[in-house]
């Protein structure tokens, strides 16, 4: 990346980065970007991003990237302002897209929770579900993770600036696994893997190191897990390993497709 | 490209000698010092897989594998055998059609004006070590899809013409071969440079080599070997005739094109179906699948874009997409399309089956379903439906 020379033209699309319940990996994952974060600055001037500067500026934004899921009652009413402020809103990340791994709350006892975990649940202000920014606003498009890629990311603001459709397939991490020339854990080794039902993303980071996957980034379009259940049960895990494989950070959106058949 | 029509030898070359393994090694050195990118089989993670090799040494000497639909294992072998394996999980199609190409490329000049930049053809020169009978017919199939009709495929013919073709026929097919059924293997009879049949006995272990082209006369020249002896020879066309009566699968004995015409509602896509993960693995791994998705890609600046072409499958839901949703959304639709195509209108389109009998897409599958089971379950759902009353 060579540093731009040009000046800015007087109005660069206004970038925005919002958090909500998350754990932040996400928005770094854009400081991550070393070798394109010069050019993002280039492209986008970045008017809210409170990793990265304490100077806010306010609304409305061309471009919203927003982290975490809605979890209290000040959320549901932040995420609404957001959306009034934004022209193209995207979400990023399994909080963000599916309600993350906080969601495994809204299976169990809120109060239960609280009680455990905090000193003084009194203090606490709370919702009893963890829920996708889509359930409470209209949502341009949804990038998956957990943390997201960083290639798509920058993919999904490179499309932005191009006015064009984010090249981001919808496919299970099997495709990228072949592509990249991997030897099929689940096939060769008795490794259970969660890419045959796994959104694709990462490249298939894990069966490139000869681990399953873990579904990091939720359900791909299709999905069979009455399917691939059985082998998961040949591969060594009981129903309650199997239970807990699924319901990590994409708990809601793995339950929601368990008991479906081919989709 | 390996010519079949001129096979007639430079004189005085030998077309037939038995190579020791000192003959297997200088064979890849001598290709290597003409040039040639050398890809053959070896042992990584777990399985035999096609790679680079720097030399012979790398092959997998003394492994065999075990396998089923949906399992796949390296064995230890109680010989030294090179070759005594069958398909593993990729095909010479990883080489010859990659997974993703890029196709051109774009700038915008400052003044505005575009400037388009067709890809430079691969200047690669590849020799394939081990190529089975099976897949020799995969890569004439790979010749029409891609590199014959009207439309010819640069990036495909810049990594197919010339290359170096090893035959390497079969002695040990795996559970779930079934070349005999679709009349591939496992004899090497056109097609090649070289071919190689391995035998270990108690006169130890060698090659018969025979050579298909003058350019396979010419390499076979520059190595150690001897003459071809009346028992080698016996020894290897025993070896080959034993393992065709030893295919792990078969097809039903029937016209599979009609077949698959005749059965397209019949009960058993459903089946089928509720096992089917729509995963794309069989499409991934088969040595003739070959459909493309585009995928364009521009820089921050949008100064500079690139058409990327990458495999798809019909599996992948996006595949079918036109305006309103995709033609094929039910797993139901698309396996059914993945078998049918391969088996019964890959012959209206090419001329010839999509299917060579590999098994690659059996043992890839991470569900085990078996396109042989399948067609013969299809069969007899088509006999009992023909004798009901
Ligand atoms: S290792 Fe996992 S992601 Fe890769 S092909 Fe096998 S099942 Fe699919
Ligand atoms: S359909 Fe299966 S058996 Fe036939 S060529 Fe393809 S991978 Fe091999
Ligand atoms: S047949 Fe097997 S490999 Fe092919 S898409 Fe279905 S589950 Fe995947």
């Amino acid at each position: 990346m060579t540093t731009p020379t040009t000046s800015r033209p007087p109005s660069l699309p206004r970038l925005g980065v919002f958090k909500f319940a998350s754990c932040d990996g996400c928005q770094l994952t854009l400081l991550d970007c070393e070798d394109e974060l010069l050019g993002i600055a280039h492209e986008l001037d970045i008017a809210h991003f409170l990793e990265a500067s304490s100077d806010i500026g306010t609304g409305p934004y061309d471009l919203s990237l927003v982290e975490g899921s809605v979890s209290t009652p000040e959320h549901v009413e932040r995420v609404r302002r957001i959306r009034d402020q934004s022209r193209h809103l995207v979400t990023i990340g399994a909080c963000a897209t599916a309600g993350g791994v906080q969601a495994l709350r809204n299976y169990a006892n809120v109060e239960e929770y609280l009680a455990t975990v905090y000193a003084r649940p009194e203090y606490i202000e709370t919702l009893a579900t963890s829920t996708p920014i889509s359930a409470h606003v209209p949502v341009d498009f949804e990038l998956r993770g957990c943390p997201i890629d960083r290639g798509q990311l920058v993919e999904v603001i490179t499309s932005f600036l191009a006015g064009r459709k984010p090249g981001i397939p919808n496919h299970a991490v099997c495709f990228a696994c072949k592509r990249r020339g991997n030897v099929c854990v689940t096939v060769a080794h008795g490794t259970p893997c969660l890419g045959p039902v796994t959104h694709a993303g990462c490249g298939a980071l894990c069966p490139t190191y000869g681990r399953g996957c873990y579904g990091c980034f939720g359900p791909a379009a299709t999905t069979n897990l009455p399917a691939l259940v059985p082998l998961m049960h040949r591969d060594g895990m009981s129903d309650e390993d199997v239970g807990r494989f699924l319901h990590t950070f994409n708990v809601t959106a793995f339950t929601a497709v368990e008991g479906e058949g081919p989709g | 490209m390996t010519d079949p029509e001129n096979t007639v030898a430079v004189p005085g070359a030998p077309t037939e000698a038995v190579l020791d393994r000192d003959g297997l090694d200088e064979l890849v050195r001598v290709l290597v010092r003409r040039g040639r990118t050398v890809i053959g089989p070896t042992v990584r993670d777990g399985a035999i897989v096609l790679d680079e090799l720097e030399s012979a040494d790398a092959l997998p000497y003394g492994w065999g594998v075990e396998l089923e639909a949906g399992q796949y294992r390296v064995r230890r072998r109680a010989d030294q055998a090179a070759f005594a394996h069958s398909a593993g999980p990729q095909s010479w199609k990883s080489f010859l059609h990659p997974e993703r190409v890029r196709q051109w490329s774009a700038e915008r000049r400052p003044d505005g004006v575009l400037s388009v930049r067709p890809e430079a053809p691969q200047s690669v020169s590849y020799a394939f070590l081990g190529v089975r009978p099976c897949d020799l017919r995969a890569i004439r199939i790979l010749d029409r899809v891609m590199g014959g009709g009207r439309y010819r495929d640069p990036a495909y013919l810049s990594r197919r013409t010339g290359a170096f073709l090893i035959a390497v026929e079969c002695t040990e097919p795996g559970a779930t071969c079934f070349c005999v059924s679709m009349g591939t293997g496992p004899a090497a009879d056109a097609g090649f440079d070289l071919a190689l049949t391995e035998v270990v006995d108690a006169a130890g272990h060698r090659f018969l080599c025979r050579s298909g082209s003058p350019e396979g006369a010419a390499v076979l020249a520059e190595l150690p070997r001897r003459d071809a002896d009346e028992p080698t020879r016996a020894a290897a066309a025993s070896a080959v005739s034993e393992a065709a009566e030893r295919m792990g699968r078969s097809m039903p004995p029937v016209d599979l094109r009609t077949l698959m015409r005749d059965t397209l509602e019949a009960e058993r896509w459903d089946d089928v179906t509720a096992r089917c993960l729509s995963c794309g693995n069989c499409t991934m791994v088969c040595p003739t699948c070959f459909c493309t998705t585009t995928e364009d890609v521009t820089d921050l600046t949008g100064d500079h874009a690139e058409r990327w072409r990458r495999w798809d499958s019909c599996y992948d839901l996006d595949f079918s997409l036109l305006h309103g949703g995709p033609v094929r959304a039910t797993p139901r639709s698309r396996y059914r399309q993945w078998l049918t195509h391969k088996l019964g209108t890959w012959h209206d389109q090419f001329d010839s089956s999509g299917c060579v009998g590999c098994g690659r897409c059996i043992v890839w599958c991470p569900t085990g379903i078996d396109l042989t089971e399948e067609a013969h379950a299809l069969h007899q759902e088509a006999t009992r439906t023909e004798s009901a009353p």
